[in-house]
């Protein structure tokens, strides 16, 4: 299964599933990253580490190791 | 009219702290919520002071996940104020509105204000403003925090809505079938909660929401009963009850937005284009140096520093000079009034050396810190501080600290107090509390006279490169060590906490609203050293100038030193301090450093850490000498020397790093009080860091006295053990938390 840790920057996705659980799983979707939401991937910060996202039309940053328990469908490129 | 209580809750970065200072004029009271390190604003509407505002935390959500949201919800179902405003962005509409769906159901009058309506209409978006009140069922009006328009009818209408007391259903915004499953649920909840408040249990109950469940007191056959309803959703829905709850609510939201709003084709907005720049991959780090260095060299070694200097050796020094005519310093002039007034010699010292002295030399840093609060304000207002944590996290992250403890300790090597202060930008409390802990081993400028006299001793006043950069190694050295260690603590284990940060869009911030935010923190500063500050410099004070009287040719009677009869010049050998630290000296025997004059020095440095040097200059009767006299630099060696004439320089070093590491002076103290606002994490935090430098100190010194001296004993045994035990902690495995203990339980049962 896609992750969105595997999306590259400049790519776009949709969730599919979230396979974390507890506090992490439930801010991740209280962020807006719910099943079904149209994602892009904008940036990679300096250092590799976190990921910088537009989802709902704002900025929102996450590390690589949570972007790995979102399952996704759907890469393509571009916005 | 009655009082009106009326609560503001959005999410962060949508206004609120502005509108919270344009309806009050920050006149209020700012401390913590009970038993968190959330902050906590209170204060009465500017036209009308039978209002009273309370600025919730800035949330996304009323989970129970976060102590920010958990202080809120139970501060709205609870506490119920009389109504509710959520300042919601407009131009990030989709996502606040998922809390405004929230805080419809918790049981209180809602009135929504849609915030920064003239940045959409820049950005060509158009919201049917009636539309969206009569989907939320709530009055919406839009109102700029910014300008201060529509400010006081969004207060009248929330008022009206108070005393109306009317609460609204909320919106309908869950699928058929989930709301059907509500319906069901809500008759078993019904009996047991405010009917206000059925709406909220319910949807809580179907979350599994354990914190709000525990509150219902329901009975097993009552859980057993919701149960059943919850599973048939989710067994149809193919998903977890919180998941499905959470999906609706966007769900319905995007559908919101598709009948009220009218967006504009979208261009490159101005805060896109600088973050292209700004937190890009070639040039984000430069940039990040570049901003820190320039935070750093004018709030630390060139504006800030002519604060200090201008406070701490004029004001309260040797007095100054404005265009020409000399101005008094305070000392000289409180002096002067004494000396009027006939004051006792005893009365004058209380006055000049204990206040003064001490409490002056705390307010010495305020030029200093408001330098630096209105750096930090403006990184913050500006949209920046979240790029730091962005671009640093990933180094941090290794230590069990969050990116944005950078910039702590980045200031903390000027001073531990604003420092301790920055803390407050970090959103995680576990990281908040455990950045606030370990900022102080920084060494500050005031622990610059101690580095000098060291190196002084050491190399004798050559021109040695390594000393400074040494300590300021030790420092860090000791920061990491004790994240890692205390990671793995009961206190601050646990899943890491998530990084999942919104990056707001950049805006000027307003100059009104910047003030404030600095003038709440030196405020709450200049308040302590009033009161802690100002009651541990007089125990201080009275500790070093008390005594008895058991010289040669004394009569043993107790008093103020210097006026007993036939006291000597240096009298400190016979004050209480030097009986107290006689007294508690013999725990720094194993550092090597257990006579009562290194004890005393190290209480002294309480006061203010650059006075360890000078209560030597005291104690050894060396008068006014600085760290940087050769006299100084023997009467210390000397204090180190065995009677065979060797020089112990391990336990020069050890008393040296225990003094660098242990907790800091009074008003670092003072602050970290302040931020931690419980006593338990005081203790510990003070605890941890005495107990911390002198196991530190304890193995240099005796790893100093085995490996140089070819000493060997059973403290040598001891500095073995705490190594071992120090380097267990880091690499052991996290263990277990409480919350996966009872996972473990649940299954087995």
């Amino acid at each position: 299964m896609t992750t969105l840790r595997d999306v590259k920057v400049g790519e776009s996705c949709t969730v599919a599933a979230l396979t974390g659980t507890g506090a992490l799983k439930r801010r991740i979707m209280d962020m807006g990253l719910t099943k079904g939401t149209r994602v892009h991937v904008r940036k990679v910060a300096p250092l590799g580490d976190p990921v910088e996202l537009t989802v709902r039309g704002y900025e929102l940053s996450i590390r690589k190791d949570e972007a790995a328990s979102i399952e996704v469908t759907g890469v393509a490129q571009g916005e | 009219m009655a009082e009106t209580m009326i609560g503001l809750a959005g999410n962060p970065n949508c206004g609120k702290t502005t509108l919270f200072n344009e309806l009050t004029g920050s006149n209020g009271y700012v401390g913590n919520w009970p038993g968190v390190t959330v902050e906590k604003k209170q204060a009465t509407w500017r036209t009308d002071k039978s209002v009273t505002f309370v600025d919730l935390p800035g949330i996304y959500s009323l989970s129970p996940y976060t102590p920010e949201e958990v202080v809120s919800r139970d501060y709205i179902v609870e506490e119920r104020p009389d109504a509710v405003i959520n300042l919601v962005d407009a131009t990030n509409l989709e996502r606040n509105l998922y809390l405004t769906t929230q805080l419809l159901e918790a049981g209180r009058p809602v009135v929504v204000g849609l915030n920064m309506c003239d940045l959409l209409k820049e950005r060509g978006d158009v919201i049917d403003v009636a539309a969206l009140s009569e989907r939320l069922g709530v009055p919406v009006v839009q109102v700029s925090a910014l300008r201060n328009t529509n400010l006081d009818e969004l207060v009248k209408k929330a008022v009206a809505a108070g005393q109306a007391g009317r609460v609204q259903p909320g919106a309908k915004c869950f699928s058929p079938e989930v709301e059907e499953a509500l319906e069901k649920i809500s008759q078993i909840v019904s009996d047991c909660c405010d009917a206000n408040l059925v709406r909220w249990y319910s949807v809580k109950v179907f979350e599994r929401d354990s914190e709000a469940v525990k509150q219902l007191h329901l009975s097993s056959a009552q859980l057993n009963q919701a149960e059943k309803v919850i599973k048939a959703v989710e067994k149809s829905r193919d998903d977890d009850a919180e998941s499905i709850i959470t999906s609706d609510r966007y769900d319905w939201i995007a559908e919101t937005m598709g009948a009220c709003v009218k967006k504009a084709p979208k261009k490159l907005s101005m805060s896109e284009r600088i973050d292209k720049v700004v937190t890009s991959r070639v040039l984000g780090l430069p940039i990040f140096v570049a901003v820190m260095f320039v935070v750093y060299y004018i709030a630390v070694s060139t504006v800030g520093d002519w604060g200090t200097v201008w406070a701490n050796d004029e004001v309260f020094g040797e007095g100054w000079e404005l265009f020409g005519m000399a101005i008094p310093s305070i000392p000289a002039v409180v002096e002067g009034w004494l000396t009027a007034a006939g004051a006792s010699d005893m009365v004058s010292s209380l006055v000049l050396d204990g206040i003064v002295g001490g409490v002056g030399s705390v307010l010495g840093f305020i030029p200093q810190m408001l330098v630096l609060f209105m750096m930090l304000a403006f990184l913050e207002d500006c949209g920046y501080m979240s790029r730091v944590a962005f671009v640093m996290d990933r180094l941090f992250r290794r230590f069990g600290l969050s990116g944005k403890s950078f910039i702590p300790f980045l200031i903390s090597s000027g001073c531990g107090v604003p420092g301790v202060m920055a803390t407050k930008t970090i959103e995680n409390e576990k990281d908040r509390r455990m950045t606030a802990m370990l900022t102080t081993m920084i060494p500050c400028g005031a622990k610059t006279p101690i580095i000098a006299l060291v190196m002084g001793v050491l190399v004798g006043g050559a021109d040695a490169w390594w000393v400074a950069p040494m300590f300021y190694f030790l420092g860090l050295a000791a920061i990491v060590v004790s994240a890692l260690m205390l990671k793995k603590t009961r206190m601050f284990a646990g899943e890491p906490a998530p990084f999942v940060m919104e990056l707001p869009d950049y805006h000027l911030p307003a100059l009104k609203s910047w003030w404030l935010h600095v003038w709440e923190r030196i405020s709450a500063y200049l308040k302590k050293a009033a009161t802690i500050i100002f009651a541990a410099c007089v125990i201080v004070w009275f500790l070093s100038s008390f005594g008895f009287a058991s010289w040669e040719g004394g009569d043993g009677s107790f008093g103020f030193l210097a006026s007993l009869p036939g006291a000597p010049e240096y009298s400190a050998d016979y004050s209480l301090l030097a009986i107290v630290a006689g007294a508690i000296s013999w725990i720094f025997a194993p550092l090597g450093a257990d006579s009562w004059q290194a004890t005393a020095a190290s209480i002294n440095a309480l006061i203010a850490k650059e006075n360890l040097v000078s209560t030597f200059g005291t104690i050894f009767g060396l008068g006014e000498a600085t760290e940087g006299d050769p006299v100084m630099w023997q009467a210390f060696a000397a204090m180190f020397t065995d009677g065979a004439g060797v020089m112990h320089a391990g336990a020069m070093c050890a008393f040296v790093a225990f003094n660098m590491l242990d907790a800091p002076c009074f008003a670092a103290i003072g602050t970290i009080r302040r931020q931690m606002d419980s006593p338990k994490w005081f203790w510990f935090a003070i605890g941890y860091q005495c107990v911390f430098a002198w196991c530190v100190g304890l193995i240099i010194n005796q790893l100093w006295e085995l490996f140089v001296l070819g000493n060997f004993g059973f403290w040598t045994v001891v500095a073995f053990v705490l190594l071992a035990g120090m380097i267990f902690q880091i690499i052991r495995p996290m263990p277990k938390t409480e919350r996966e203990d009872e996972k473990i339980l649940a299954q087995l049962a």
